[in-house]
């Protein structure tokens, strides 16, 4: 809003497009802020509830004990992956909508060795079902890729239908072939061995080689872009595919390495979601993590820089989100009026930035 | 855009500090909480909150507290405890599922309950199994039930779990018997959950009931009597997981079926058996788990077999409390001199509106048989679908052979995922 009152301003010739610039930036963080705390508070307010005491629990309740931060970073490692992963391919200029299915997917294949061979040695077996997870979210992503480049089928539907594939794959194994003996449900397959769980803090449920590996990931996946000559390019065919594919940079190729890129951190956040969090395949293994993980790029505008706090405040917000109906007697899908409004207004200020500019 | 990462962290920070300042007031608003949180849920983490004489329980729900079944049962019976063990105070978490919180784990929503001070905490589904094992074995300092669980009956579970559960299967059969004494057509439908023991022995139940009534007040033979399962997967409805209950009542109302038992834990079935009678049809419904699920439909409900949680719960509290817990694995079938007494019976069956005097009438010799024992319908021959003998014959299934059934019965329609 500021952003575009900025640029209405009549001022000196000299100073404008560095004031509007500045502008044109503070508005692009405060009004997402102040969109959506006001829109949150608005909701808080209709329920009967101290906006003030819900937002603090929101904020901080992930930190106010061992438990809960370990919580925290637990959903926070798999939604660092698939927010890394979409990086790459908003640098792209992919709309990648499949990342549930890429998570879920990897969490199928990262089932296959534990249930083909659960005598290997655990650590063995975890780079194991890591590497079948990253292949398995691969090759999904390279399913909607190829959608995408042969068929002309736009990556956000290929991606879409690709991600009901998947789930309704993960409930015909839990629910068939993967089911406990002697019942049928959809509460998910036999719980893992326990030698066979990522090993954790204590008696915390924080498993430090998720976060571990999803921080490397993201290490990784920023220097790939802003320092390699892969990166430039990636960039480039996001920018102006067309363009790029004139000047010579392989597009085709580049679309497809960066959906496979993001697939296989997708699979591997679903290898974490088995190994790590549930210790079995449930059908909504994804949990909703790829989806937050798209919202997490949106409000980024993949900008690898900003992945990991925003990463955090999100997970922070669902975790802190679970003491609201004992604390306040609200329901805690709030956090997620929260996430979505942020999302939302941020994406309604780079529309009028873009507009003012 | 370099900078913009520091100004947006200040921004935060600012902010942060904001709520941190604000937050130390007491909350001037009344909020929606039974009553205030006894302290900060950072600084209740600590052993032994006592507040006076205060003994909090916990109870984690699967489902939505009014339900109107299940979990409004165990809702309720919550209620009961705190009305009878002074000092008893319930705090809960409910819709621990998949579906309503995808990133909520059972042992999660433990640890914010015994933050709250929760010294007692129940567990209400068979799902919740292996996660109230692990959160017991962290908090060695508190109690646990897992209600419906055999984790104890299996040497599985640490010492500080308990387990109970109500022999519904009386309360099945008398379900399964009024079906069959109402139906026209002989067509019977159960509405199952997810495939599980208790499930299926709660259908073979149902079942053997329905077939005593038709061959023996009815005067049909037993296989005129068509009785069919079509299990949705988990224990209600999650979109785009389970089958849709609504559309498998439907579909057993399209098929010709005029009574739908309920095996789940929401009211689908008697609330279209009602818009199907509604619109003309004649269909029965005979819900499930809670007393008053049949609000749902009076005109067409037979009646329902309910759990009475409560004063078993009062009692295992109260002991807790006193320093007089035991693990112990419980199967509790109903007060025989008044099933439907609220003080003593955990199973009961409140006949339905529905149901003619004539068939009332019937049903109470039913259960005066079921009652005095001279009836026991797991006496053999009992024969699984496949054809493998379940109960041989001049025998009585013991309680683990009834408990850790593995296959439907005979004569029923339907998956036995065995």
């Amino acid at each position: 809003m500021e952003a575009s009152e900025m640029s209405t301003q009549p001022g000196p010739a000299a100073e404008r497009p560095a004031t509007r610039a500045r502008g044109r930036r503070a508005g692009a963080i405060l009004l997402p802020l102040a969109g959506a705390l006001g829109l949150t508070t608005l909701a808080l307010l209709s329920a009967g509830v101290s906006p003030l005491a819900a937002y603090r629990i929101l904020v901080f309740g992930a930190f106010s004990s061992p438990t809960r931060f370990s919580d925290m970073v637990m959903l926070a490692a798999p939604l660092l992956l698939c927010a890394t992963g979409l990086t790459l391919t908003f640098g792209a200029g992919l709309y990648n909508l499949g990342v549930e299915g890429q998570l879920a997917l990897g969490a199928i294949a990262a089932m296959l060795p534990l249930r083909l061979w659960p005598e290997l040695p655990p650590p063995f077996l975890w780079a194991l079902c890591f590497v079948c997870a990253a292949g398995g979210g691969a090759l999904w992503a390279l399913l909607a890729a190829g959608l995408r480049l042969g068929a002309g089928v736009n990556e956000i539907f290929a991606g879409l239908g690709l991600n009901f594939l998947a789930s309704g794959l993960a409930l015909f194994l839990v629910l068939g072939p993967w089911r406990r003996t002697g019942s049928a449900s959809m509460s998910g397959t036999e719980l893992l061995a326990r030698e066979l769980w990522l090993p954790t803090l204590g008696t915390l449920r924080l498993a430090p080689i998720a976060p571990a590996l999803a921080l490397l990931a993201l290490a990784v996946a920023w220097w790939v872009l802003a320092r390699t000559h892969w990166g430039l390019e990636l960039r480039a065919v996001g920018l102006n595919r067309a363009a790029a594919d004139r000047l010579g940079t392989p597009a085709n190729r580049r679309t497809a390495e960066a959906m496979a890129a993001c697939g296989a951190l997708a699979g591997m956040a679903g290898a974490i979601q088995v190994l790590g969090v549930f210790h079995q395949l449930i059908p909504n293994i994804s949990s909703g993590v790829g989806l937050l993980g798209l919202l997490v790029a949106l409000l980024v505008r993949a900008n690898p820089a900003w992945v990991l706090p925003v990463a955090v405040a999100f997970a922070s917000f669902t975790v802190g989100s679970v003491q609201l109906p004992l604390t306040l007697g609200v329901d805690s899908s709030i956090a997620g009026v929260l996430q979505g409004a942020l999302v939302l207004f941020a994406l309604l200020a780079r529309g009028l930035s873009r507009r003012g500019s | 855009m370099r900078q913009t990462p520091i100004q947006i962290a200040a921004l935060l920070l600012l902010l942060a500090g904001l709520l941190a300042a604000c937050g130390q007031q007491p909350a001037a608003q009344p909020t929606a909480a039974p009553a205030a949180p006894s302290a900060d849920p950072a600084a209740a983490a600590s052993p032994a909150p006592v507040v006076g004489e205060e003994y909090i329980a916990g109870m984690v729900l699967v489902g939505p507290p009014n339900d109107g079944g299940w979990n409004q049962a165990h809702y309720d019976a919550s209620k009961y405890v705190e009305a009878k063990v002074p000092g008893v105070r319930f705090v809960y978490i409910d819709k621990v599922n998949a579906g309503d919180r995808p990133n909520v784990t059972v042992e999660q929503a433990i640890e914010e309950l015994i933050a709250q001070g929760a010294r007692f905490i129940i567990t209400n589904s068979a799902e919740f199994a292996d996660g109230t094992n692990t959160a017991a074995a962290a908090h060695p300092e508190v109690y646990f039930l897992h209600a419906s669980g055999d984790k104890v009956l299996s040497g599985e579970a640490p010492g500080n779990v308990t387990n109970l559960m109500g022999r519904m299967e009386y309360g099945k059969m008398i379900a399964g018997c009024a079906a069959a004494l109402q139906s026209e057509t002989g067509k019977l439908s159960y509405l199952g959950p997810l495939i599980d023991p208790e499930t299926r022995r709660l259908v073979n139940s149902t079942y053997l009931g329905a077939k005593y009534c038709w061959e023996n007040y009815r005067g049909q033979p037993a296989d005129s009597l068509a009785f069919k399962v079509t299990w949705i997967g988990f224990w209600f409805n999650i979109p785009g997981v389970t089958l849709d209950p609504t559309k498998v009542a439907t579909d057993f109302i399209n098929e010709g079926s005029d009574v739908i038992i309920s095996g789940i834990d929401t009211t689908e079935g008697i609330v279209e058996a009602n818009k199907a009678t509604q619109a003309g049809k004649t269909v029965w419904a005979v819900p499930y788990d809670f007393q008053g699920a049949c609000a749902q439909g009076e005109a067409v409900c037979l009646g329902v077999p309910y759990f009475n949680w409560g004063p078993r719960y009062a009692e295992i509290i109260a002991a807790a409390r006193d320093g007089n817990f035991e693990s112990r694995w419980e199967w509790i079938g109903p007060d025989w001199s008044d099933i439907n007494n609220p003080d003593t019976s955990m199973i009961g069956f409140v006949k339905g509106p529905a149901l003619t005097a004539e068939n009332a009438a019937i049903l109470d010799d039913f259960i005066a048989k079921l009652a005095d024992g001279s009836l026991n319908l797991f006496t053999g021959p009992l024969y699984y679908q496949d054809g493998t003998v379940f109960v041989a014959e001049g025998e009585v299934a013991d309680d683990q052979t009834i408990w850790y059934t593995e296959q439907l019965l005979q004569g029923i329609e339907g998956q036995s995922a065995p």
